[in-house]
């Protein structure tokens, strides 16, 4: 409880005393860079993947004749616009921007990088943490959208190409009884985890103690303590929006 | 001018600094001496805020930092500038950007005017021509001085040097206290140097604060502090078996 009134309080500290608007506005663009044009490789590949993999395992489950295939793509959209693209994408996200935030924080704050930032006056937690934090809000939806459309088109690709079901039944599949209210539930999800994954990291690496092995300690508590956070997070959410 | 009154700082139960006092004048260049663990840095960091004494009182020319707003605080720590033990540049700003740093975030300045004052700072500590270069790519002699003429780029009334030469070869340590002194001079500031360098004792010493196991226990300057008769200053100025044999002779 002390260690979450702690995060409660620098939380806080982000938005007292900030610098001026201009200073925030290129290290955020800097930052959103860093998180979203940089993890697009691995978005990419995670979640075309994981769409094959969910369509493949899918129709393999469907084994009735009753069972019309367009089915498939069904369960695959749903699953993948509520839990995987979302959810699955915030988890292996935070273990790279995650880990990044920790280890930067946390290797200024034992290099006395940020002690000097506090001795020039500036408040150091809003001015290295507010871009990255907005950074992360304003890219995760993006790079969820992304993940979305790959992990999509990852299974019409293996379905089409293992002649497991036909490009039209795929396509009629991800149109029947589609509900846009899902992907509101999956952005506002984004959004969400976006404000953990990077909150929870710089907290972990601002107030890192000690030597390299602290940094390394404080970086896989970020990653852990994100990942956790995401999950009971997805859980909460989804018990508010549905 | 520096006032500091009754400085109390515990950790864990462990008394660090028990009741220091002392004045820091203008213009001088102050020293805070003594073993390693015996609280100097502590001090420092009490003093610039970077830590909260449980007791006492810090005065910037008679305004009270500790207990003072944090508006008030804000305005007193733009008027300081501080050289770290470990420099403390920006890994990812060249030297140029490092430099000019206080000024885009503080002021108002025209860029023109701040790459003027950057350069100023730079050829000041010897360093011009070196603008794109990255940390990195400096010996920890220009670091330090990379790190001066950060500390001096913003107008400062304040200058805070802690170990400055830790890491140092002999004449490079030299270099930097002479470059501490001068720009002391030439700035008027009040500058406090935290040091167990006996060359900066005697080369830079004009006011000096002996501690030791967190008490003040001697304070004069390089002029008196040979003659000390203060058995622990003794064995720290002398704990060098070349300085004892010198001093005997």
């Amino acid at each position: 409880m002390k260690r979450v009134g702690s995060y409660l309080l620098f939380i806080s500290t982000l938005f007292s005393r900030m610098e001026a608007f201009n200073i925030y506005v290129k290290r955020t663009i800097d930052e959103a860079v860093k998180i979203g044009i940089n993890s697009l490789t691995l978005v990419a590949i995670v979640s075309t993947f994981i769409g094959m993999v969910s369509t493949i395992q899918t129709a393999a489950n469907m084994v009735s004749a009753l069972i019309p295939k367009s089915v498939v793509s069904l369960v695959v959209r749903d699953m993948t616009i509520l839990e995987l693209a979302p959810t699955i994408t915030s988890v292996v996200l935070a273990g790279k921007i995650g880990s990044n935030i920790s280890g930067e924080l946390g290797t200024m704050r034992i290099s006395e990088q940020i002690d000097a930032l506090e001795v020039m006056g500036i408040n150091s937690a809003s001015y290295l943490v507010v871009p990255k934090v907005i950074g992360a809000i304003l890219m995760f939806p993006l790079l969820v959208i992304v993940a979305g459309f790959l992990s999509l088109y990852g299974g019409y690709l293996v379905g089409t190409l293992t002649n497991v079901v036909t490009g039209q039944e795929f396509v009629t599949g991800l149109r029947t009884e589609f509900q846009q209210y899902s992907v509101f539930m999956a952005l506002v999800k984004s959004v969400v985890f976006a404000f953990l994954i990077s909150t929870i990291s710089a907290y972990q690496g601002y107030f890192t103690r000690g030597g390299a092995l602290e940094v390394g300690q404080a970086s896989t508590a970020a990653v852990t303590n994100s990942c956790i956070a995401v999950l009971i997070a997805d859980y909460v959410v989804a018990q508010v929006l549905i | 001018m520096i006032h500091i009154e009754n400085i109390t700082k515990a950790f864990s139960g462990k008394t660090i600094l028990d009741g220091i006092s002392g004045v820091f004048e203008q213009g001088k260049t102050n020293l805070i001496i003594g073993a390693s663990g015996t609280g100097k840095s502590v001090l420092l960091k009490c003093i610039v805020g970077l830590i909260r004494p449980d007791s006492g009182t810090v005065r910037y020319n008679d305004r009270d930092f500790t207990h003072g707003d944090k508006d008030l605080k804000t305005e007193i720590r733009r008027e300081i500038g501080m050289l770290f033990q470990g420099v403390a540049l920006f890994d990812s700003l060249n030297v140029e950007n490092n430099v000019k740093f206080p000024l885009d975030i503080l002021t108002d300045t025209p860029e023109d005017e701040k790459l003027d004052r950057v350069n100023f700072c730079l050829k000041r500590v010897g360093l011009e021509g070196s603008n794109r270069k990255m940390p990195s790519e400096l010996s920890g002699g220009m670091q330090k001085r990379v790190g001066i003429a950060r500390a001096i780029v913003n107008d400062i009334n304040y200058l805070f040097c802690d170990e400055p030469n830790s890491g140092l070869d002999p004449q490079t340590s030299v270099l930097i206290d002479d470059l501490i002194k001068e720009i002391t001079e030439e700035l008027g500031t009040t500058t406090i140097v935290v040091t167990h360098d006996m060359n900066s004792v005697i080369g830079i010493g004009d006011h000096i604060l002996f501690l030791y196991k967190g008490h003040k226990l001697w304070e004069g300057s390089n002029k008196n502090i040979i003659d000390t008769e203060v058995q622990e200053l003794r064995d720290f100025l002398f704990a060098n078996k070349l300085m004892k044999d010198g001093a005997t002779f």
